[in-house]
């Protein structure tokens, strides 16, 4: 038998080999495994469920002076927008043809995204920099400017994943068709 | 008047659409017959410099004739940023499927990272047996795949929800469509080393830019077509492309083919990101909003002629443009030339490819009277583009995303193009 019939006759169990997960040894193996501890650096998104939040806790009153210092230069004041996006306000303004006002308060389904979000992506030009406490209290303070949790709550690790955003049942998950 | 008659029995459509067989062998033979010889002479010849004397040398890395600069993408960014925001591709400026690498649109949400190759990493964890580390010479090693594919941005052509016709050429309004070779390591391979548990029905790709930018798919995506590309048309990817190393989600809305990929995190459930949140979802009249849109639908340009590209003088034209659909092959497109009254069949450009981009070509002859020209796609689902009035009527016109409606172009009688509603 020649070469190249060994390798035709091969091909199919190989190619099998290759779609099942049980022999996997025939992948070049070359990922190296690491420990939960030595990716948590990296292991920074946040679900809905809220399940690797950090600890740490912010009241509203200390995300006020945090947005201030960080935030407010492209968000505005109290979050009002400009130059950049809107972060307060727009609820009731979704139905209809008229323009719509996607804020937190008025879009965002789920509280924990402003955590995950802020974390990883906030303040533009440093991100990554916020400790917990500071981002916990930011989450806070546009939770609170939106109407969406008391002046006195505090957000951490339990209470975050609680929070009902005013739009949670906004969403109709694609089906194509219908 | 015997070739006039000639000229008319060719006509598939009204206003001067031919049948497609007119840009075949034949049919080419049968329009030299039919069409009125030029009469104006050609200037005589004359021998130029370059023909002269030696031309320039070798260069490590070639690029346009210095006469092709207008050949450029156009960019807009976010107020106070450099690189956030995005450019687009010059169709009208191009032809053939594959978009140059160096002019292929940009979205970006925090700048083009500077990423060293040599201490990138992608890291497989989450809901996976052996969470797992790749260098990008790890992945060197494992087999290639190459696929050719448009990327679009889901909020490409946007601009035809306007409630008027804005001033805009192809594009501003449809440039976030690119269509390029590209070439990596099936993430179900690597998936596959990583070891899937049961429980895991989501994926969660992130990349390394400074936004992090991040988003969710379906597990079984990952296990169908979903690729780590290290090649862009034969070269590493470029860095506004996701240098070095981006995911390839081929058919789905552009912002989910996260560049610069340096996490995939298997999970439960969607992640719920900021972006298929409060941004890649289709708020309706309702005041409901569709979420995890991620297929673009069958869609089709004309890019020749379209704006800036005035047509000069009645005669012979190539209508042509591209068409695309993220769930297969196209399998036709019309052309119109009267807004949409009659329609004519044009000719595929072969290669035609499932989720790349296809090129048509029709034959229209002008008669420098006013026309409006469209094209309508139609995908191997049997998926039809919709025309504008239609789309408005299913989403309402506060969208933004996915808007793949018939684009419809003006012709005046002085041959200059305008983007119009019909």
């Amino acid at each position: 038998m020649s070469m190249r019939k060994i390798f035709v006759a091969a091909a199919p169990a190989l190619l099998f080999a290759f779609a099942s997960p049980v022999l996997a040894q025939q992948s070049p193996n070359l990922g190296k495994p690491i420990s939960p501890e030595d990716l948590a650096s990296w292991d920074i998104s946040i679900g809905p469920e809220g399940a690797v939040l950090p600890p740490g806790s912010g009241t509203v009153k200390q995300g006020e002076a945090v947005f201030a210092a960080k935030c407010q230069a492209c968000h505005g004041e109290k979050g009002a927008g400009r130059p950049n996006d809107r972060l307060v306000g727009g609820q009731g303004s979704l139905p209809g043809d008229k323009p719509a006002v996607k804020t937190v308060g008025s879009y965002w389904p789920y509280a924990t995204t402003l955590f995950d979000y802020i974390r990883r992506a906030m303040p533009f030009n440093e991100s990554k920099s916020l400790s917990n406490d500071e981002i916990y209290g930011v989450v806070a303070y546009l939770l609170n400017l939106n109407g969406v949790i008391a002046e006195s709550d505090t957000m951490n690790a339990q209470s975050l994943p609680k929070v009902v955003m005013p739009n949670r049942d906004g969403f109709i998950t694609f089906a194509r068709g219908k | 008047m015997k070739e006039t008659s000639r000229i008319e029995a060719e006509q598939v459509a009204g206003n001067g659409l031919l049948h497609r067989r007119m840009f075949l062998a034949g049919g080419v033979a049968a329009m030299g017959a039919g069409a009125a010889v030029n009469q104006a002479r050609a200037a005589p010849l004359t021998v130029e410099p370059w023909m002269k004397i030696p031309g320039t040398g070798f260069n490590g890395y070639g690029q346009p004739s210095k006469y092709e600069e207008k050949v450029a993408r156009t960019w807009a960014s976010a107020p106070g940023t450099t690189g956030t925001g995005s450019s687009r591709t010059p169709h009208h400026l191009l032809n053939g499927m594959i978009t140059p690498s160096g002019l292929h649109y940009e979205r970006s949400h925090s700048g083009i990272p500077d990423i060293n190759p040599d201490t990138h990493r992608l890291l497989i964890h989450g809901l996976v047996k052996r969470p797992l580390v790749f260098t990008l010479d790890d992945l060197g090693r494992y087999p290639m795949h190459s696929q050719i594919a448009f990327v679009e941005c889901a909020g490409n052509s946007g601009a035809l929800f306007a409630k008027e016709p804005t001033a805009a050429n192809v594009q501003a309004i449809h440039g976030l469509l690119s269509c390029s070779e590209w070439t990596g390591v099936k993430l179900s391979v690597l998936l596959q080393e990583a070891g899937i548990e049961p429980a895991a029905k989501w994926v969660l790709a992130e990349g390394a830019d400074a936004a992090g930018m991040s988003r969710s798919f379906p597990v079984e995506k990952a296990l169908d077509d979903a690729l780590i590309c290290l090649y862009q048309n034969g070269e590493r990817v470029r860095p506004a492309n996701g240098y070095p190393v981006r995911l390839l989600l081929p058919g789905f809305e552009g912002n989910m083919n996260v560049k610069w990929l340096r996490r995939i995190k298997l999970t439960e459930g969607p992640t719920m990101t900021k972006d298929e949140t409060s941004k890649y979802t289709i708020l309706l009249p309702s005041g409901k909003a569709l979420q995890f849109v991620f297929p673009l639908e069958g869609k089709s340009i004309i890019t020749h002629p379209s704006p800036g590209l005035t047509v000069r003088g009645a005669g012979l034209y190539e209508i042509s443009g591209l068409a695309w659909s993220g769930y297969g092959k196209i399998t036709k497109v019309e052309v119109s030339a009267d807004g949409g009254k009659s329609w004519g069949v044009a000719a595929l450009q072969e290669p035609v490819l499932s989720k790349a981009a296809t090129r048509f070509r029709m034959a229209w002859q002008w008669d420098g009277g006013p026309a409006v020209l469209q094209s309508r796609s139609t995908d191997e689902t049997g998926y039809v583009q919709p025309s504008r009035s239609q789309l408005i009527a299913l989403r309402g016109d506060r969208g933004i995303y996915h808007n793949n409606m018939i684009q419809s172009w003006a012709v005046a009688g002085n041959g200059e193009v305008k983007n119009v509603y019909a």
